[in-house]
C-alpha cells in the first residue's frame, strides 16, 4: 500500500481544467519530484495531495484512507505542506514560527509543554537554525527563512513532506542544503514530494519523477526514463544536453525550439 | 519555555489589576462629589440613599459599559487585524458599526426612542445583524479575504449614506442634534438595562473571537499553511466575523461609534505579546477596557457646561497617538 496516492484526479478552477486524470503514488522511503513547465499543474497537484484543496473527481489516499475522510487534525499530523515562498506576516521569532508546527497536537486553550519544546529544538537542530532561534524571521535571508519553514514542518514530525519549489531563489549552498534535508527525511517509513524547476537537482536527489504538461501526466518513472532529451524537448520546448553520471544526471538547456507552442 | 508562559499570565494579571484599579477610580468621578464609603455601606445594607443611588444607578452602569465597550473594541480590533493580517484593520471595517449606527439613527429619525428603553439598542443590534447578512450575501461562496474587505467597505458606505440622508431630512434641529450626539459615542446616562442587553452578545462575540486564537497564530504563515495545519479556514473566518459582528454590534448599539480604540490598542499591545495574534486578543481586550475608562474619566473631568463625547476624546487622543506608533514601529512591520 502506498503511503500517499492519487488515482484519476480531475481538478478545475472556474471551470478551467487544471489537472486531468492524474495518477500518482508515493512509497515509504521515496523522494519524488514533480517537474514540468510553468502552469503545468504541479502546485495544484501538491495542494490536492496536501488536502488544502479537494479534487473534483478521483481519490487521494493517505495510508489507504481517503484524505477528505480523515479529520483535519489527523491529516495535519500526517502531511506537512511547505507553500511556495512561505513567509511570516508578523515579526515572529524563529522559535515561535517553528512552534506553529506543534499546533496539530495542541488543544485550543493549551500552551506548549515540555514535549513540544523538545520537538521544536530538535527540528531547529535538524535544519541548523538553532543558532538564530531568537531572531525575527522576517529579518533573515531567503535561504535561512526556507530552512526555518522546513523546521516548522519537522516540528510536526509528519511522515510525508510536500514542498512547493523550496529551492527557488536560493543560492547553490542553500539549494543543496534543503535538498539534503529532504533526502534525509525520505527514509524508512517517511517520504517527500518536491516541486522543482532545476532538472539537475531533480535528477540528483529524486528517486522518481512525474513530468506534468498542461495538467496531464506526460511521463513518470526513474530519472533516466523521464529526463530524456526527447521528453524535455516535447514538454518544455527547449533543446538540451542531458548527461548521465554517477550523481544522477545533469541537464543543460541549450536553446528554445522555435516551432514549439506551449 | 515556562518563562514565557508565566510572562503571558503575568501580563494579563497585571492588566487585570490595572483594570480593577481604573474601575475603582472611575467610580470616584462624577458630576457631584459623593462619599464613596457611605455609598458602598448604604448599598451593602440595601438602604437607599442619594449616595448609593448615584453609585449603583449612575456610576456603576456607566463604568461597566465603558469597560465592556472598550474591551469589545480592543478585542475585535486585534481579531480583525489578525484575520486580515493587516495592521490597518479596525472593527468598523466589516460594516457592522455603521449598520448598528444606522439602526439607531432610524429610531431617532422617527422619534421612537422614547417608546421604551430597549427600542434604541435593539434597533442597533438589528442594524448590525442586517449588515452582516448583506456582507455574506455579497461575498457569497468566495473565499477571498479581499472580497470580504471590499464588501465591508461597501456596506459601510451604504450605511454612511443612509445616515447622511437621515441627517439631511431630520424633522427638527433638535432631532438632528440628537442623532449627531449619539453618533459621536458616549456611555453617559446609561443604566443596567443597556448593560444587560449588550452583555450577552458581547460575551458570545468574545468567546467566538478567543476561540479563533490558535487559528490566528497559524494564519501568520498564510491561509494555505493554516489549512494544512488542520484548520477549516472558511469556517473559522465565519466564526471570527460573526464574533466581531455580535460584540461590536452590541457595543455600537448601546454606546454609539467610538473610534480608534479598536485600531490603536492592538498596536500598543503587540510588542508586549511578541506579536503573537492569539495572546494579543485577551491583552487587547483588557487594554481597550482600561483606555476607554480613562477616556471616560477625562470626559467627565473636562466637561463643564455641555458634556464632551467619548468618541471625540478617543479620536482626539487616538489619532496623533496612532501617528506616533506608526513612526516608531514602521521598521518592525517590514
Amino acid at each position: 500500500m502506498s503511503l500517499l496516492s492519487a488515482s484519476g484526479v480531475d481538478y478545475s478552477i472556474d471551470r478551467i481544467a487544471i489537472l486531468k486524470a492524474i495518477d500518482f503514488r508515493l512509497e515509504a522511503g521515496e523522494l519524488v519530484g514533480l517537474i514540468g513547465p510553468n502552469g503545468a499543474g504541479k502546485s495544484s497537484l501538491l495542494r490536492l495531495l496536501a488536502g488544502v484543496e479537494v479534487p473534483e473527481r478521483g481519490d487521494i489516499r493517505l495510508d489507504g484512507e481517503t484524505l477528505s475522510r480523515i479529520s483535519p487534525q489527523q491529516r495535519a499530523r500526517g502531511l506537512g505542506y511547505l507553500v511556495q515562498g512561505a513567509q511570516a506576516y508578523w515579526p515572529f521569532s524563529v522559535e515561535k514560527v517553528v512552534g506553529l508546527g506543534r499546533i496539530p497536537y495542541q488543544k485550543w486553550w493549551r500552551q506548549s509543554n515540555a514535549e513540544d519544546e523538545s520537538k521544536i529544538t530538535r527540528a531547529m537542530q535538524m535544519t541548523e537554525t538553532l543558532a538564530y532561534r531568537n531572531r525575527i524571521v522576517t529579518t533573515l535571508s531567503g535561504g535561512e527563512q526556507t530552512l526555518v519553514m522546513l523546521a516548522r514542518i519537522f516540528a510536526t514530525e509528519n511522515r510525508v513532506i510536500l514542498a512547493d519549489e523550496p529551492v527557488a531563489a536560493l543560492d547553490p549552498y542553500h539549494q543543496l542544503h534543503v535538498m539534503e534535508i529532504l533526502r534525509q527525511h525520505a527514509s524508512e517509513q517517511r517520504a517527500a514530494v518536491v516541486v522543482l524547476h532545476d532538472l539537475s537537482l531533480a535528477a540528483r536527489y529524486c528517486d522518481r519523477l512525474y513530468l506534468l504538461s498542461h495538467g496531464e501526466l506526460d511521463s513518470s518513472g526513474g530519472v533516466a526514463e523521464v529526463l530524456t532529451r526527447a521528453n524535455i524537448a516535447r514538454v518544455y520546448g527547449v533543446d538540451s544536453q542531458v548527461e548521465c553520471n554517477e550523481q544522477g544526471a545533469s541537464v543543460v538547456p541549450l536553446q528554445r525550439i522555435s516551432d514549439h507552442h506551449p | 519555555m515556562s518563562l514565557k508562559a508565566v510572562d503571558a499570565r503575568l501580563l494579563n494579571a497585571a492588566l487585570l489589576v490595572a483594570l480593577l484599579a481604573v474601575l475603582a477610580l472611575v467610580l470616584n468621578v462624577g458630576a457631584v462629589d459623593i462619599d464613596l464609603r457611605k455609598a458602598l455601606g448604604d448599598a451593602w445594607r440595601q438602604h437607599t440613599s442619594i449616595e448609593s443611588l448615584i453609585l449603583l444607578d449612575i456610576r456603576l452602569p456607566r463604568a461597566l459599559l465603558a469597560a465592556l465597550v472598550g474591551a469589545t473594541l480592543g478585542l475585535a480590533g486585534a481579531a480583525l487585524q489578525g484575520l486580515l493580517r493587516n495592521p490597518l484593520a479596525e472593527p468598523g471595517i466589516i460594516g457592522v458599526s455603521n449598520g448598528a449606527a444606522l439602526g439607531a439613527v432610524i429610531v431617532f429619525y422617527y422619534g421612537l426612542a422614547g417608546f421604551a428603553w430597549f427600542v434604541l439598542p435593539l434597533a442597533g443590534l438589528l442594524g448590525a445583524l442586517l449588515a452582516v447578512l448583506f456582507i455574506f450575501l455579497l461575498v457569497g461562496p468566495s473565499r477571498s479575504t479581499v472580497t470580504l474587505i471590499l464588501a465591508g467597505i461597501a456596506i459601510n458606505a451604504v450605511g454612511g449614506a443612509l445616515i447622511a440622508l437621515a441627517l439631511n431630512f431630520a424633522a427638527s434641529p433638535y432631532a438632528m442634534q440628537e442623532i449627531l450626539f449619539w453618533l459621536l459615542g458616549s456611555v453617559a446616562n446609561r443604566s443596567f438595562n443597556e448593560v444587560s442587553i449588550a452583555l450577552p452578545f458581547m460575551l458570545l462575540g468574545w468567546g467566538m473571537m478567543l476561540y479563533c486564537g490558535r487559528f490566528l497564530n497559524a494564519l501568520t504563515l498564510g491561509e494555505e499553511t493554516a489549512s494544512s495545519l488542520g484548520f477549516d479556514v472558511a469556517r473559522l473566518r465565519l466564526v471570527l466575523i460573526l464574533g466581531v459582528a455580535a460584540s461590536v454590534g452590541a457595543a455600537v448599539a448601546v454606546a454609539g461609534n467610538i473610534g480608534f480604540i479598536g485600531l490603536v490598542v492592538p498596536h500598543l499591545v503587540r510588542p508586549l505579546v511578541a506579536y503573537e495574534p492569539r495572546r494579543l486578543l485577551l491583552a487587547s481586550g483588557l487594554v481597550g477596557a482600561i483606555l476607554l475608562l480613562l477616556a471616560d474619566i477625562a470626559v467627565q473631568s473636562l466637561s463643564t457646561t455641555s458634556e464632551m463625547k467619548l468618541g471625540v476624546i478617543t479620536a482626539l487622543v487616538g489619532a496623533p497617538f496612532f501617528l506616533l506608533l506608526i513612526l516608531r514601529s514602521r521598521n518592525a512591520l517590514q
